[in-house]
């Protein structure tokens, strides 16, 4: 929690001597506790007050850094519960698990998810960013899964309780900066050595919170922060109750051993059903979970998913936008027809996606309506005849564009009218209301 | 230090609102702790679910869909089965068919349909109405006349007809109003501040604080029911403490994901298991954020989140 100024200057030798560049140590602990200067501004505070007031002023939860390179992927940090307190700043990662549990067949089918989703959407590539590979008893079958694991390219989690069979896995594995996940009340010492030996991040469990909550001062007392707490429990309602505990005592309370990202396991809690580890990645997607793992991923699973959680981890201050302007696609040139809409970066990626796939060339035009969907801009007043009408003036439509027909948003076809008033000599087409339906519609259109 | 628990039960509570009539009836709302959080204290009235048929019909509707309806020729048909679907807390009736333009349901028809469907079930009834809040008006009035008793739901009085619907629905047949804004507490607020200023009981009021589907703008709808939440819970807000019901079908299969064919996009596979997931997604999205009931209507979606539901409490 928070220190106050007052709590800082206590730790202060308050002999006001000025070497910090303030006129007395009172000074210096406002200072400080704004954030405005570093403790160590000070000489002569010792290390071991620092010590203690860095443990003070830290966030209330640890950045966990895991993997590497392209696979570098942030957990944690986040200061809010809430995401209009503050935009959420580590975003979920889903995970596919691989198991010597599982039979052959299931464990290629989850390779080959691994490998084919991978798209974009508004700007960001979505792709399964980690495989969750799962020891339970053939250590064979294990190594050999996480070696193929290992050549997807993605960052593992290596879920292993058995200190030794673990070891094995790290020689193959290491060099990715898996984390190492399976640590709990009785190996915690045999892993965390593993984990500090290959500088991983370590995954710990417990069979309730307080056995969980246990473990991790042990570790914190053996000097090991770099900490994922996997809170899957024995069902989905311990499990739901053990995340948002977690992160409740980290956030409100600043129980600081709870002040790490979370793994939860879906494919744990739902073994075979599709449907309900999709539900349970979306409730955790809101409530806390850092890490989701699930059997397998199909674009069915993904495409709500990660639409979800771009929508869910965006800054809610700043809406994304493009640039208005005039966008040809499909090779279009000044005679082909224009379609207009607004400048939020969601509509434009789901129109402009919808002409590419009909291919008859089109100019996209985007008139700046604040970053707002189509009925919001409208509603607003964003998006109507006179700000298409002094988009047309400002861009300089006339002169750029040969063709004289405008397609309009079907969401906003009542506008028809006033738009014609608007731009004499322009033929203005209403459009079906779905972007979906562009594809027939353009290709009837041209025909 | 070990670690002890912190239930975080508030002081104020959600309203308890009621929808139906006799042994089926049906209680939202009443927690005084964060929705779903049954770990701070027991949740005496569950979120419920709610299954949405159309006066249109099945037409269109995915295959396995289809298959679960079977051979239902008339609407009271349907509707039975929508009642008996598993997981099934109530069915929603929405007049698609009632937009004004050519070959508009009329009033008198709609009135029709609904005691036809009033009739054929013994779980609680909403009626949701078209896109035109003037036509919704008139047929919500007569409507809620027609089903005096039933303790109907109807969604839902907006800004612009919310004299109209709360003074028939509300206060003429003592049925339930749905208070529907557009994504901001504020105008959430002001909806009930109003419909209450009319009269209208706090206890006959559910707010719709508007719904879209997951990646489609769903950050607004999430952080709306939140700030609702809080709001009614940690800082006691009477004008904010009316259970939410949030439309989810209505939003998921109209998006690209539920409705582009397996033939234009190959790559993404079965198109029925596309629209069952993005209407799984932002249901249990709406859950977790605070809704106290959703509106779906695959079957699959509907076991699916009753079983989450049923799990978490
Ligand atoms: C999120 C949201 C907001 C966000 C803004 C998000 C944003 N950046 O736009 C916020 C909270 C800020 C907001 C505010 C308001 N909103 Co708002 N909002 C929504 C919500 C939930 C989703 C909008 C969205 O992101 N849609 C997704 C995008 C991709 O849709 P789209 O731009 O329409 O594009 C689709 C089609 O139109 C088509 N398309 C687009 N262009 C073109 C062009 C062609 C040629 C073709 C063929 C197709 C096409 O392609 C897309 C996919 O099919 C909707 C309800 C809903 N479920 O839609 C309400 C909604 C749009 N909002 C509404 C209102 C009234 C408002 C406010 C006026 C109310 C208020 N809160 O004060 C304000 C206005 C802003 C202001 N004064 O500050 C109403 C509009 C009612 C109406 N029919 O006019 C809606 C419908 C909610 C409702 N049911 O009442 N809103
Ligand atoms: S340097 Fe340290 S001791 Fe000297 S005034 Fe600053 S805070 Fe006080």
């Amino acid at each position: 929690m928070a220190l106050t100024g007052l709590d800082i200057f206590k730790l202060t030798p308050k002999t006001n001597c000025k070497d910090c560049g303030n006129p007395t140590c009172m000074a210096f602990a406002m200072k400080v506790a704004q954030g405005a200067i570093p403790i160590d501004k000070c000489p002569h505070i010792s290390d071991e007050v620092k010590a203690k007031l860095d443990e003070a002023t830290a966030p209330p939860m640890k950045t966990i850094k895991i993997g590497t390179g392209e696979n570098e992927h942030s957990l944690g940090g986040e200061t809010v519960l809430y995401r209009h307190d503050k935009t959420f700043v580590s975003k979920t990662l889903y995970s596919v698990a691989v198991s010597d549990a599982y039979s052959d067949e299931q464990n290629e089918k989850a390779f080959a998810d691994i490998a084919n989703i991978d798209y974009e959407r508004i700007g960001e590539r979505m792709r399964v960013e980690a495989v969750f590979v799962d020891y339970v008893s053939d250590g064979t079958k294990f190594l050999d899964l996480v070696k193929k694991a290992n050549d997807m390219g993605r960052t593992l989690i290596i879920n292993c309780a058995d200190a030794d069979l673990a070891a094995k896995a790290l020689e193959i594995a290491a060099a990715g900066k898996p984390v190492l996940s399976g640590a709990n009340a009785s190996n915690f010492e045999a892993m965390n050595a593993l984990a500090v030996k290959h500088g991983l991040v370590l995954g710990v469990t417990g069979k309730d919170l307080a056995e969980l909550h246990d473990t991790v001062e042990k570790l914190e007392k053996a000097g090991n922060k770099n900490l994922i707490l996997d809170v899957t429990m024995a069902n989905i309602k311990d499990t739901f109750a053990a995340t948002v505990q977690v992160r409740r005592a980290a956030i409100k309370d600043g129980d600081r051993s709870f002040g790490y990202p979370s793994i939860v396991n879906a494919a744990r809690l739902a073994a075979g059903d599709r449907h309900m580890q999709t539900a349970l990645a979306s409730l955790f997607t809101l409530r806390y979970g850092s890490v989701v793992v699930l059997e397998g991923m199909s674009y069915a699973d993904a495409l709500p998913l990660f639409g979800l959680r771009q929508n869910i981890f965006t800054n809610p201050q700043k809406p994304m936008k493009v640039e208005p302007g005039i966008y040809p696609l499909n090779g279009a040139d000044e005679n082909s027809v224009c379609l207009i809409t607004v400048d939020f970066a969601l509509t434009y990626f789901v129109v402009s996606g919808e002409v590419e796939r009909s291919g008859v060339p089109v100019n996209l035009l985007i008139t700046d309506a604040g970053g707002y969907s189509v009925l919001t801009a409208w509603a607003a007043g964003k998006l109507s005849a006179s700000s298409i009408a002094k988009f047309f003036q400002e861009a300089d439509i006339e002169n750029k564009i040969k063709s004289r027909t405008l397609v309009i948003p079907g969401k906003v076809a009542v506008l028809k009218g006033e738009i014609e008033d608007k731009l004499p000599g322009w033929k203005i087409i209403p459009s079906p209301p779905e972007a979906i339906q562009l594809v027939k519609f353009l290709r009837e259109f041209n025909a | 230090m070990a670690f002890v628990q912190k239930p975080q039960v508030y002081k104020s509570a959600i309203n308890t609102v009621e929808l139906g009539a006799g042994d089926r009836k049906i209680a939202l709302g009443g927690a005084t702790v964060y929705p779903l959080y049954s770990f701070d204290a027991p949740i005496e009235n569950a979120p419920k679910i709610g299954v949405e048929i159309s006066d249109l019909g099945l037409e269109g509707a995915p295959k396995a869909m289809l298959d679960y309806y079977g051979d239902c020729k008339t609407i009271a048909e349907v509707a039975k089965k929508a009642a008996a679907m598993p997981g099934a807390d109530f069915v929603c009736l929405r007049f698609d068919g009632a937009e004004p333009g050519e070959g508009e349901r009329t009033v008198e028809d709609c009135v029709k349909i609904a005691k036809e469907v009033a009739a054929a079930i013994d779980i609680p009834l909403v009626i949701a109405g078209c896109k035109n809040s003037q036509k919704d008006a008139q047929i919500f009035e007569k409507v809620a006349e027609a089903l005096t008793g039933r303790n109907v739901l109807f969604l839902s009085a907006k800004e612009e007809n919310h004299k109209t619907v709360g003074a028939s629905v509300g206060l003429a047949y003592s049925q339930k109003v749905g208070a529907e804004s557009s994504v901001d507490i504020n105008l959430a607020k002001q909806l009930n501040v109003l419909l209450t200023q009319l009269g209208v009981a706090k206890e006959n009021i559910i707010m719709n604080l508007g719904s879209a589907a997951a990646g489609y703008g769903f950050e607004y709808v999430a952080s709306t029911i939140e700030r609702v939440k809080l709001a009614a819970l940690a800082q006691g807000d009477a004008m904010l403490q009316m259970p939410v019901v949030t439309p989810v079908a209505s939003e998921t299969w109209s998006v690209k994901e539920a409705l582009i064919s397996e033939d234009d996009m190959p790559e993404w596979g079965n198109q029925e298991q596309r629209g069952i997931q993005m209407e799984i997604v932002t249901a249990a999205a709406c859950l977790a954020a605070g809704s106290d009931a959703v509106i779906l209507k695959h079957p699959a979606s509907v076991a699916t989140i009753s079983a989450m539901v049923a799990a978490l409490m």
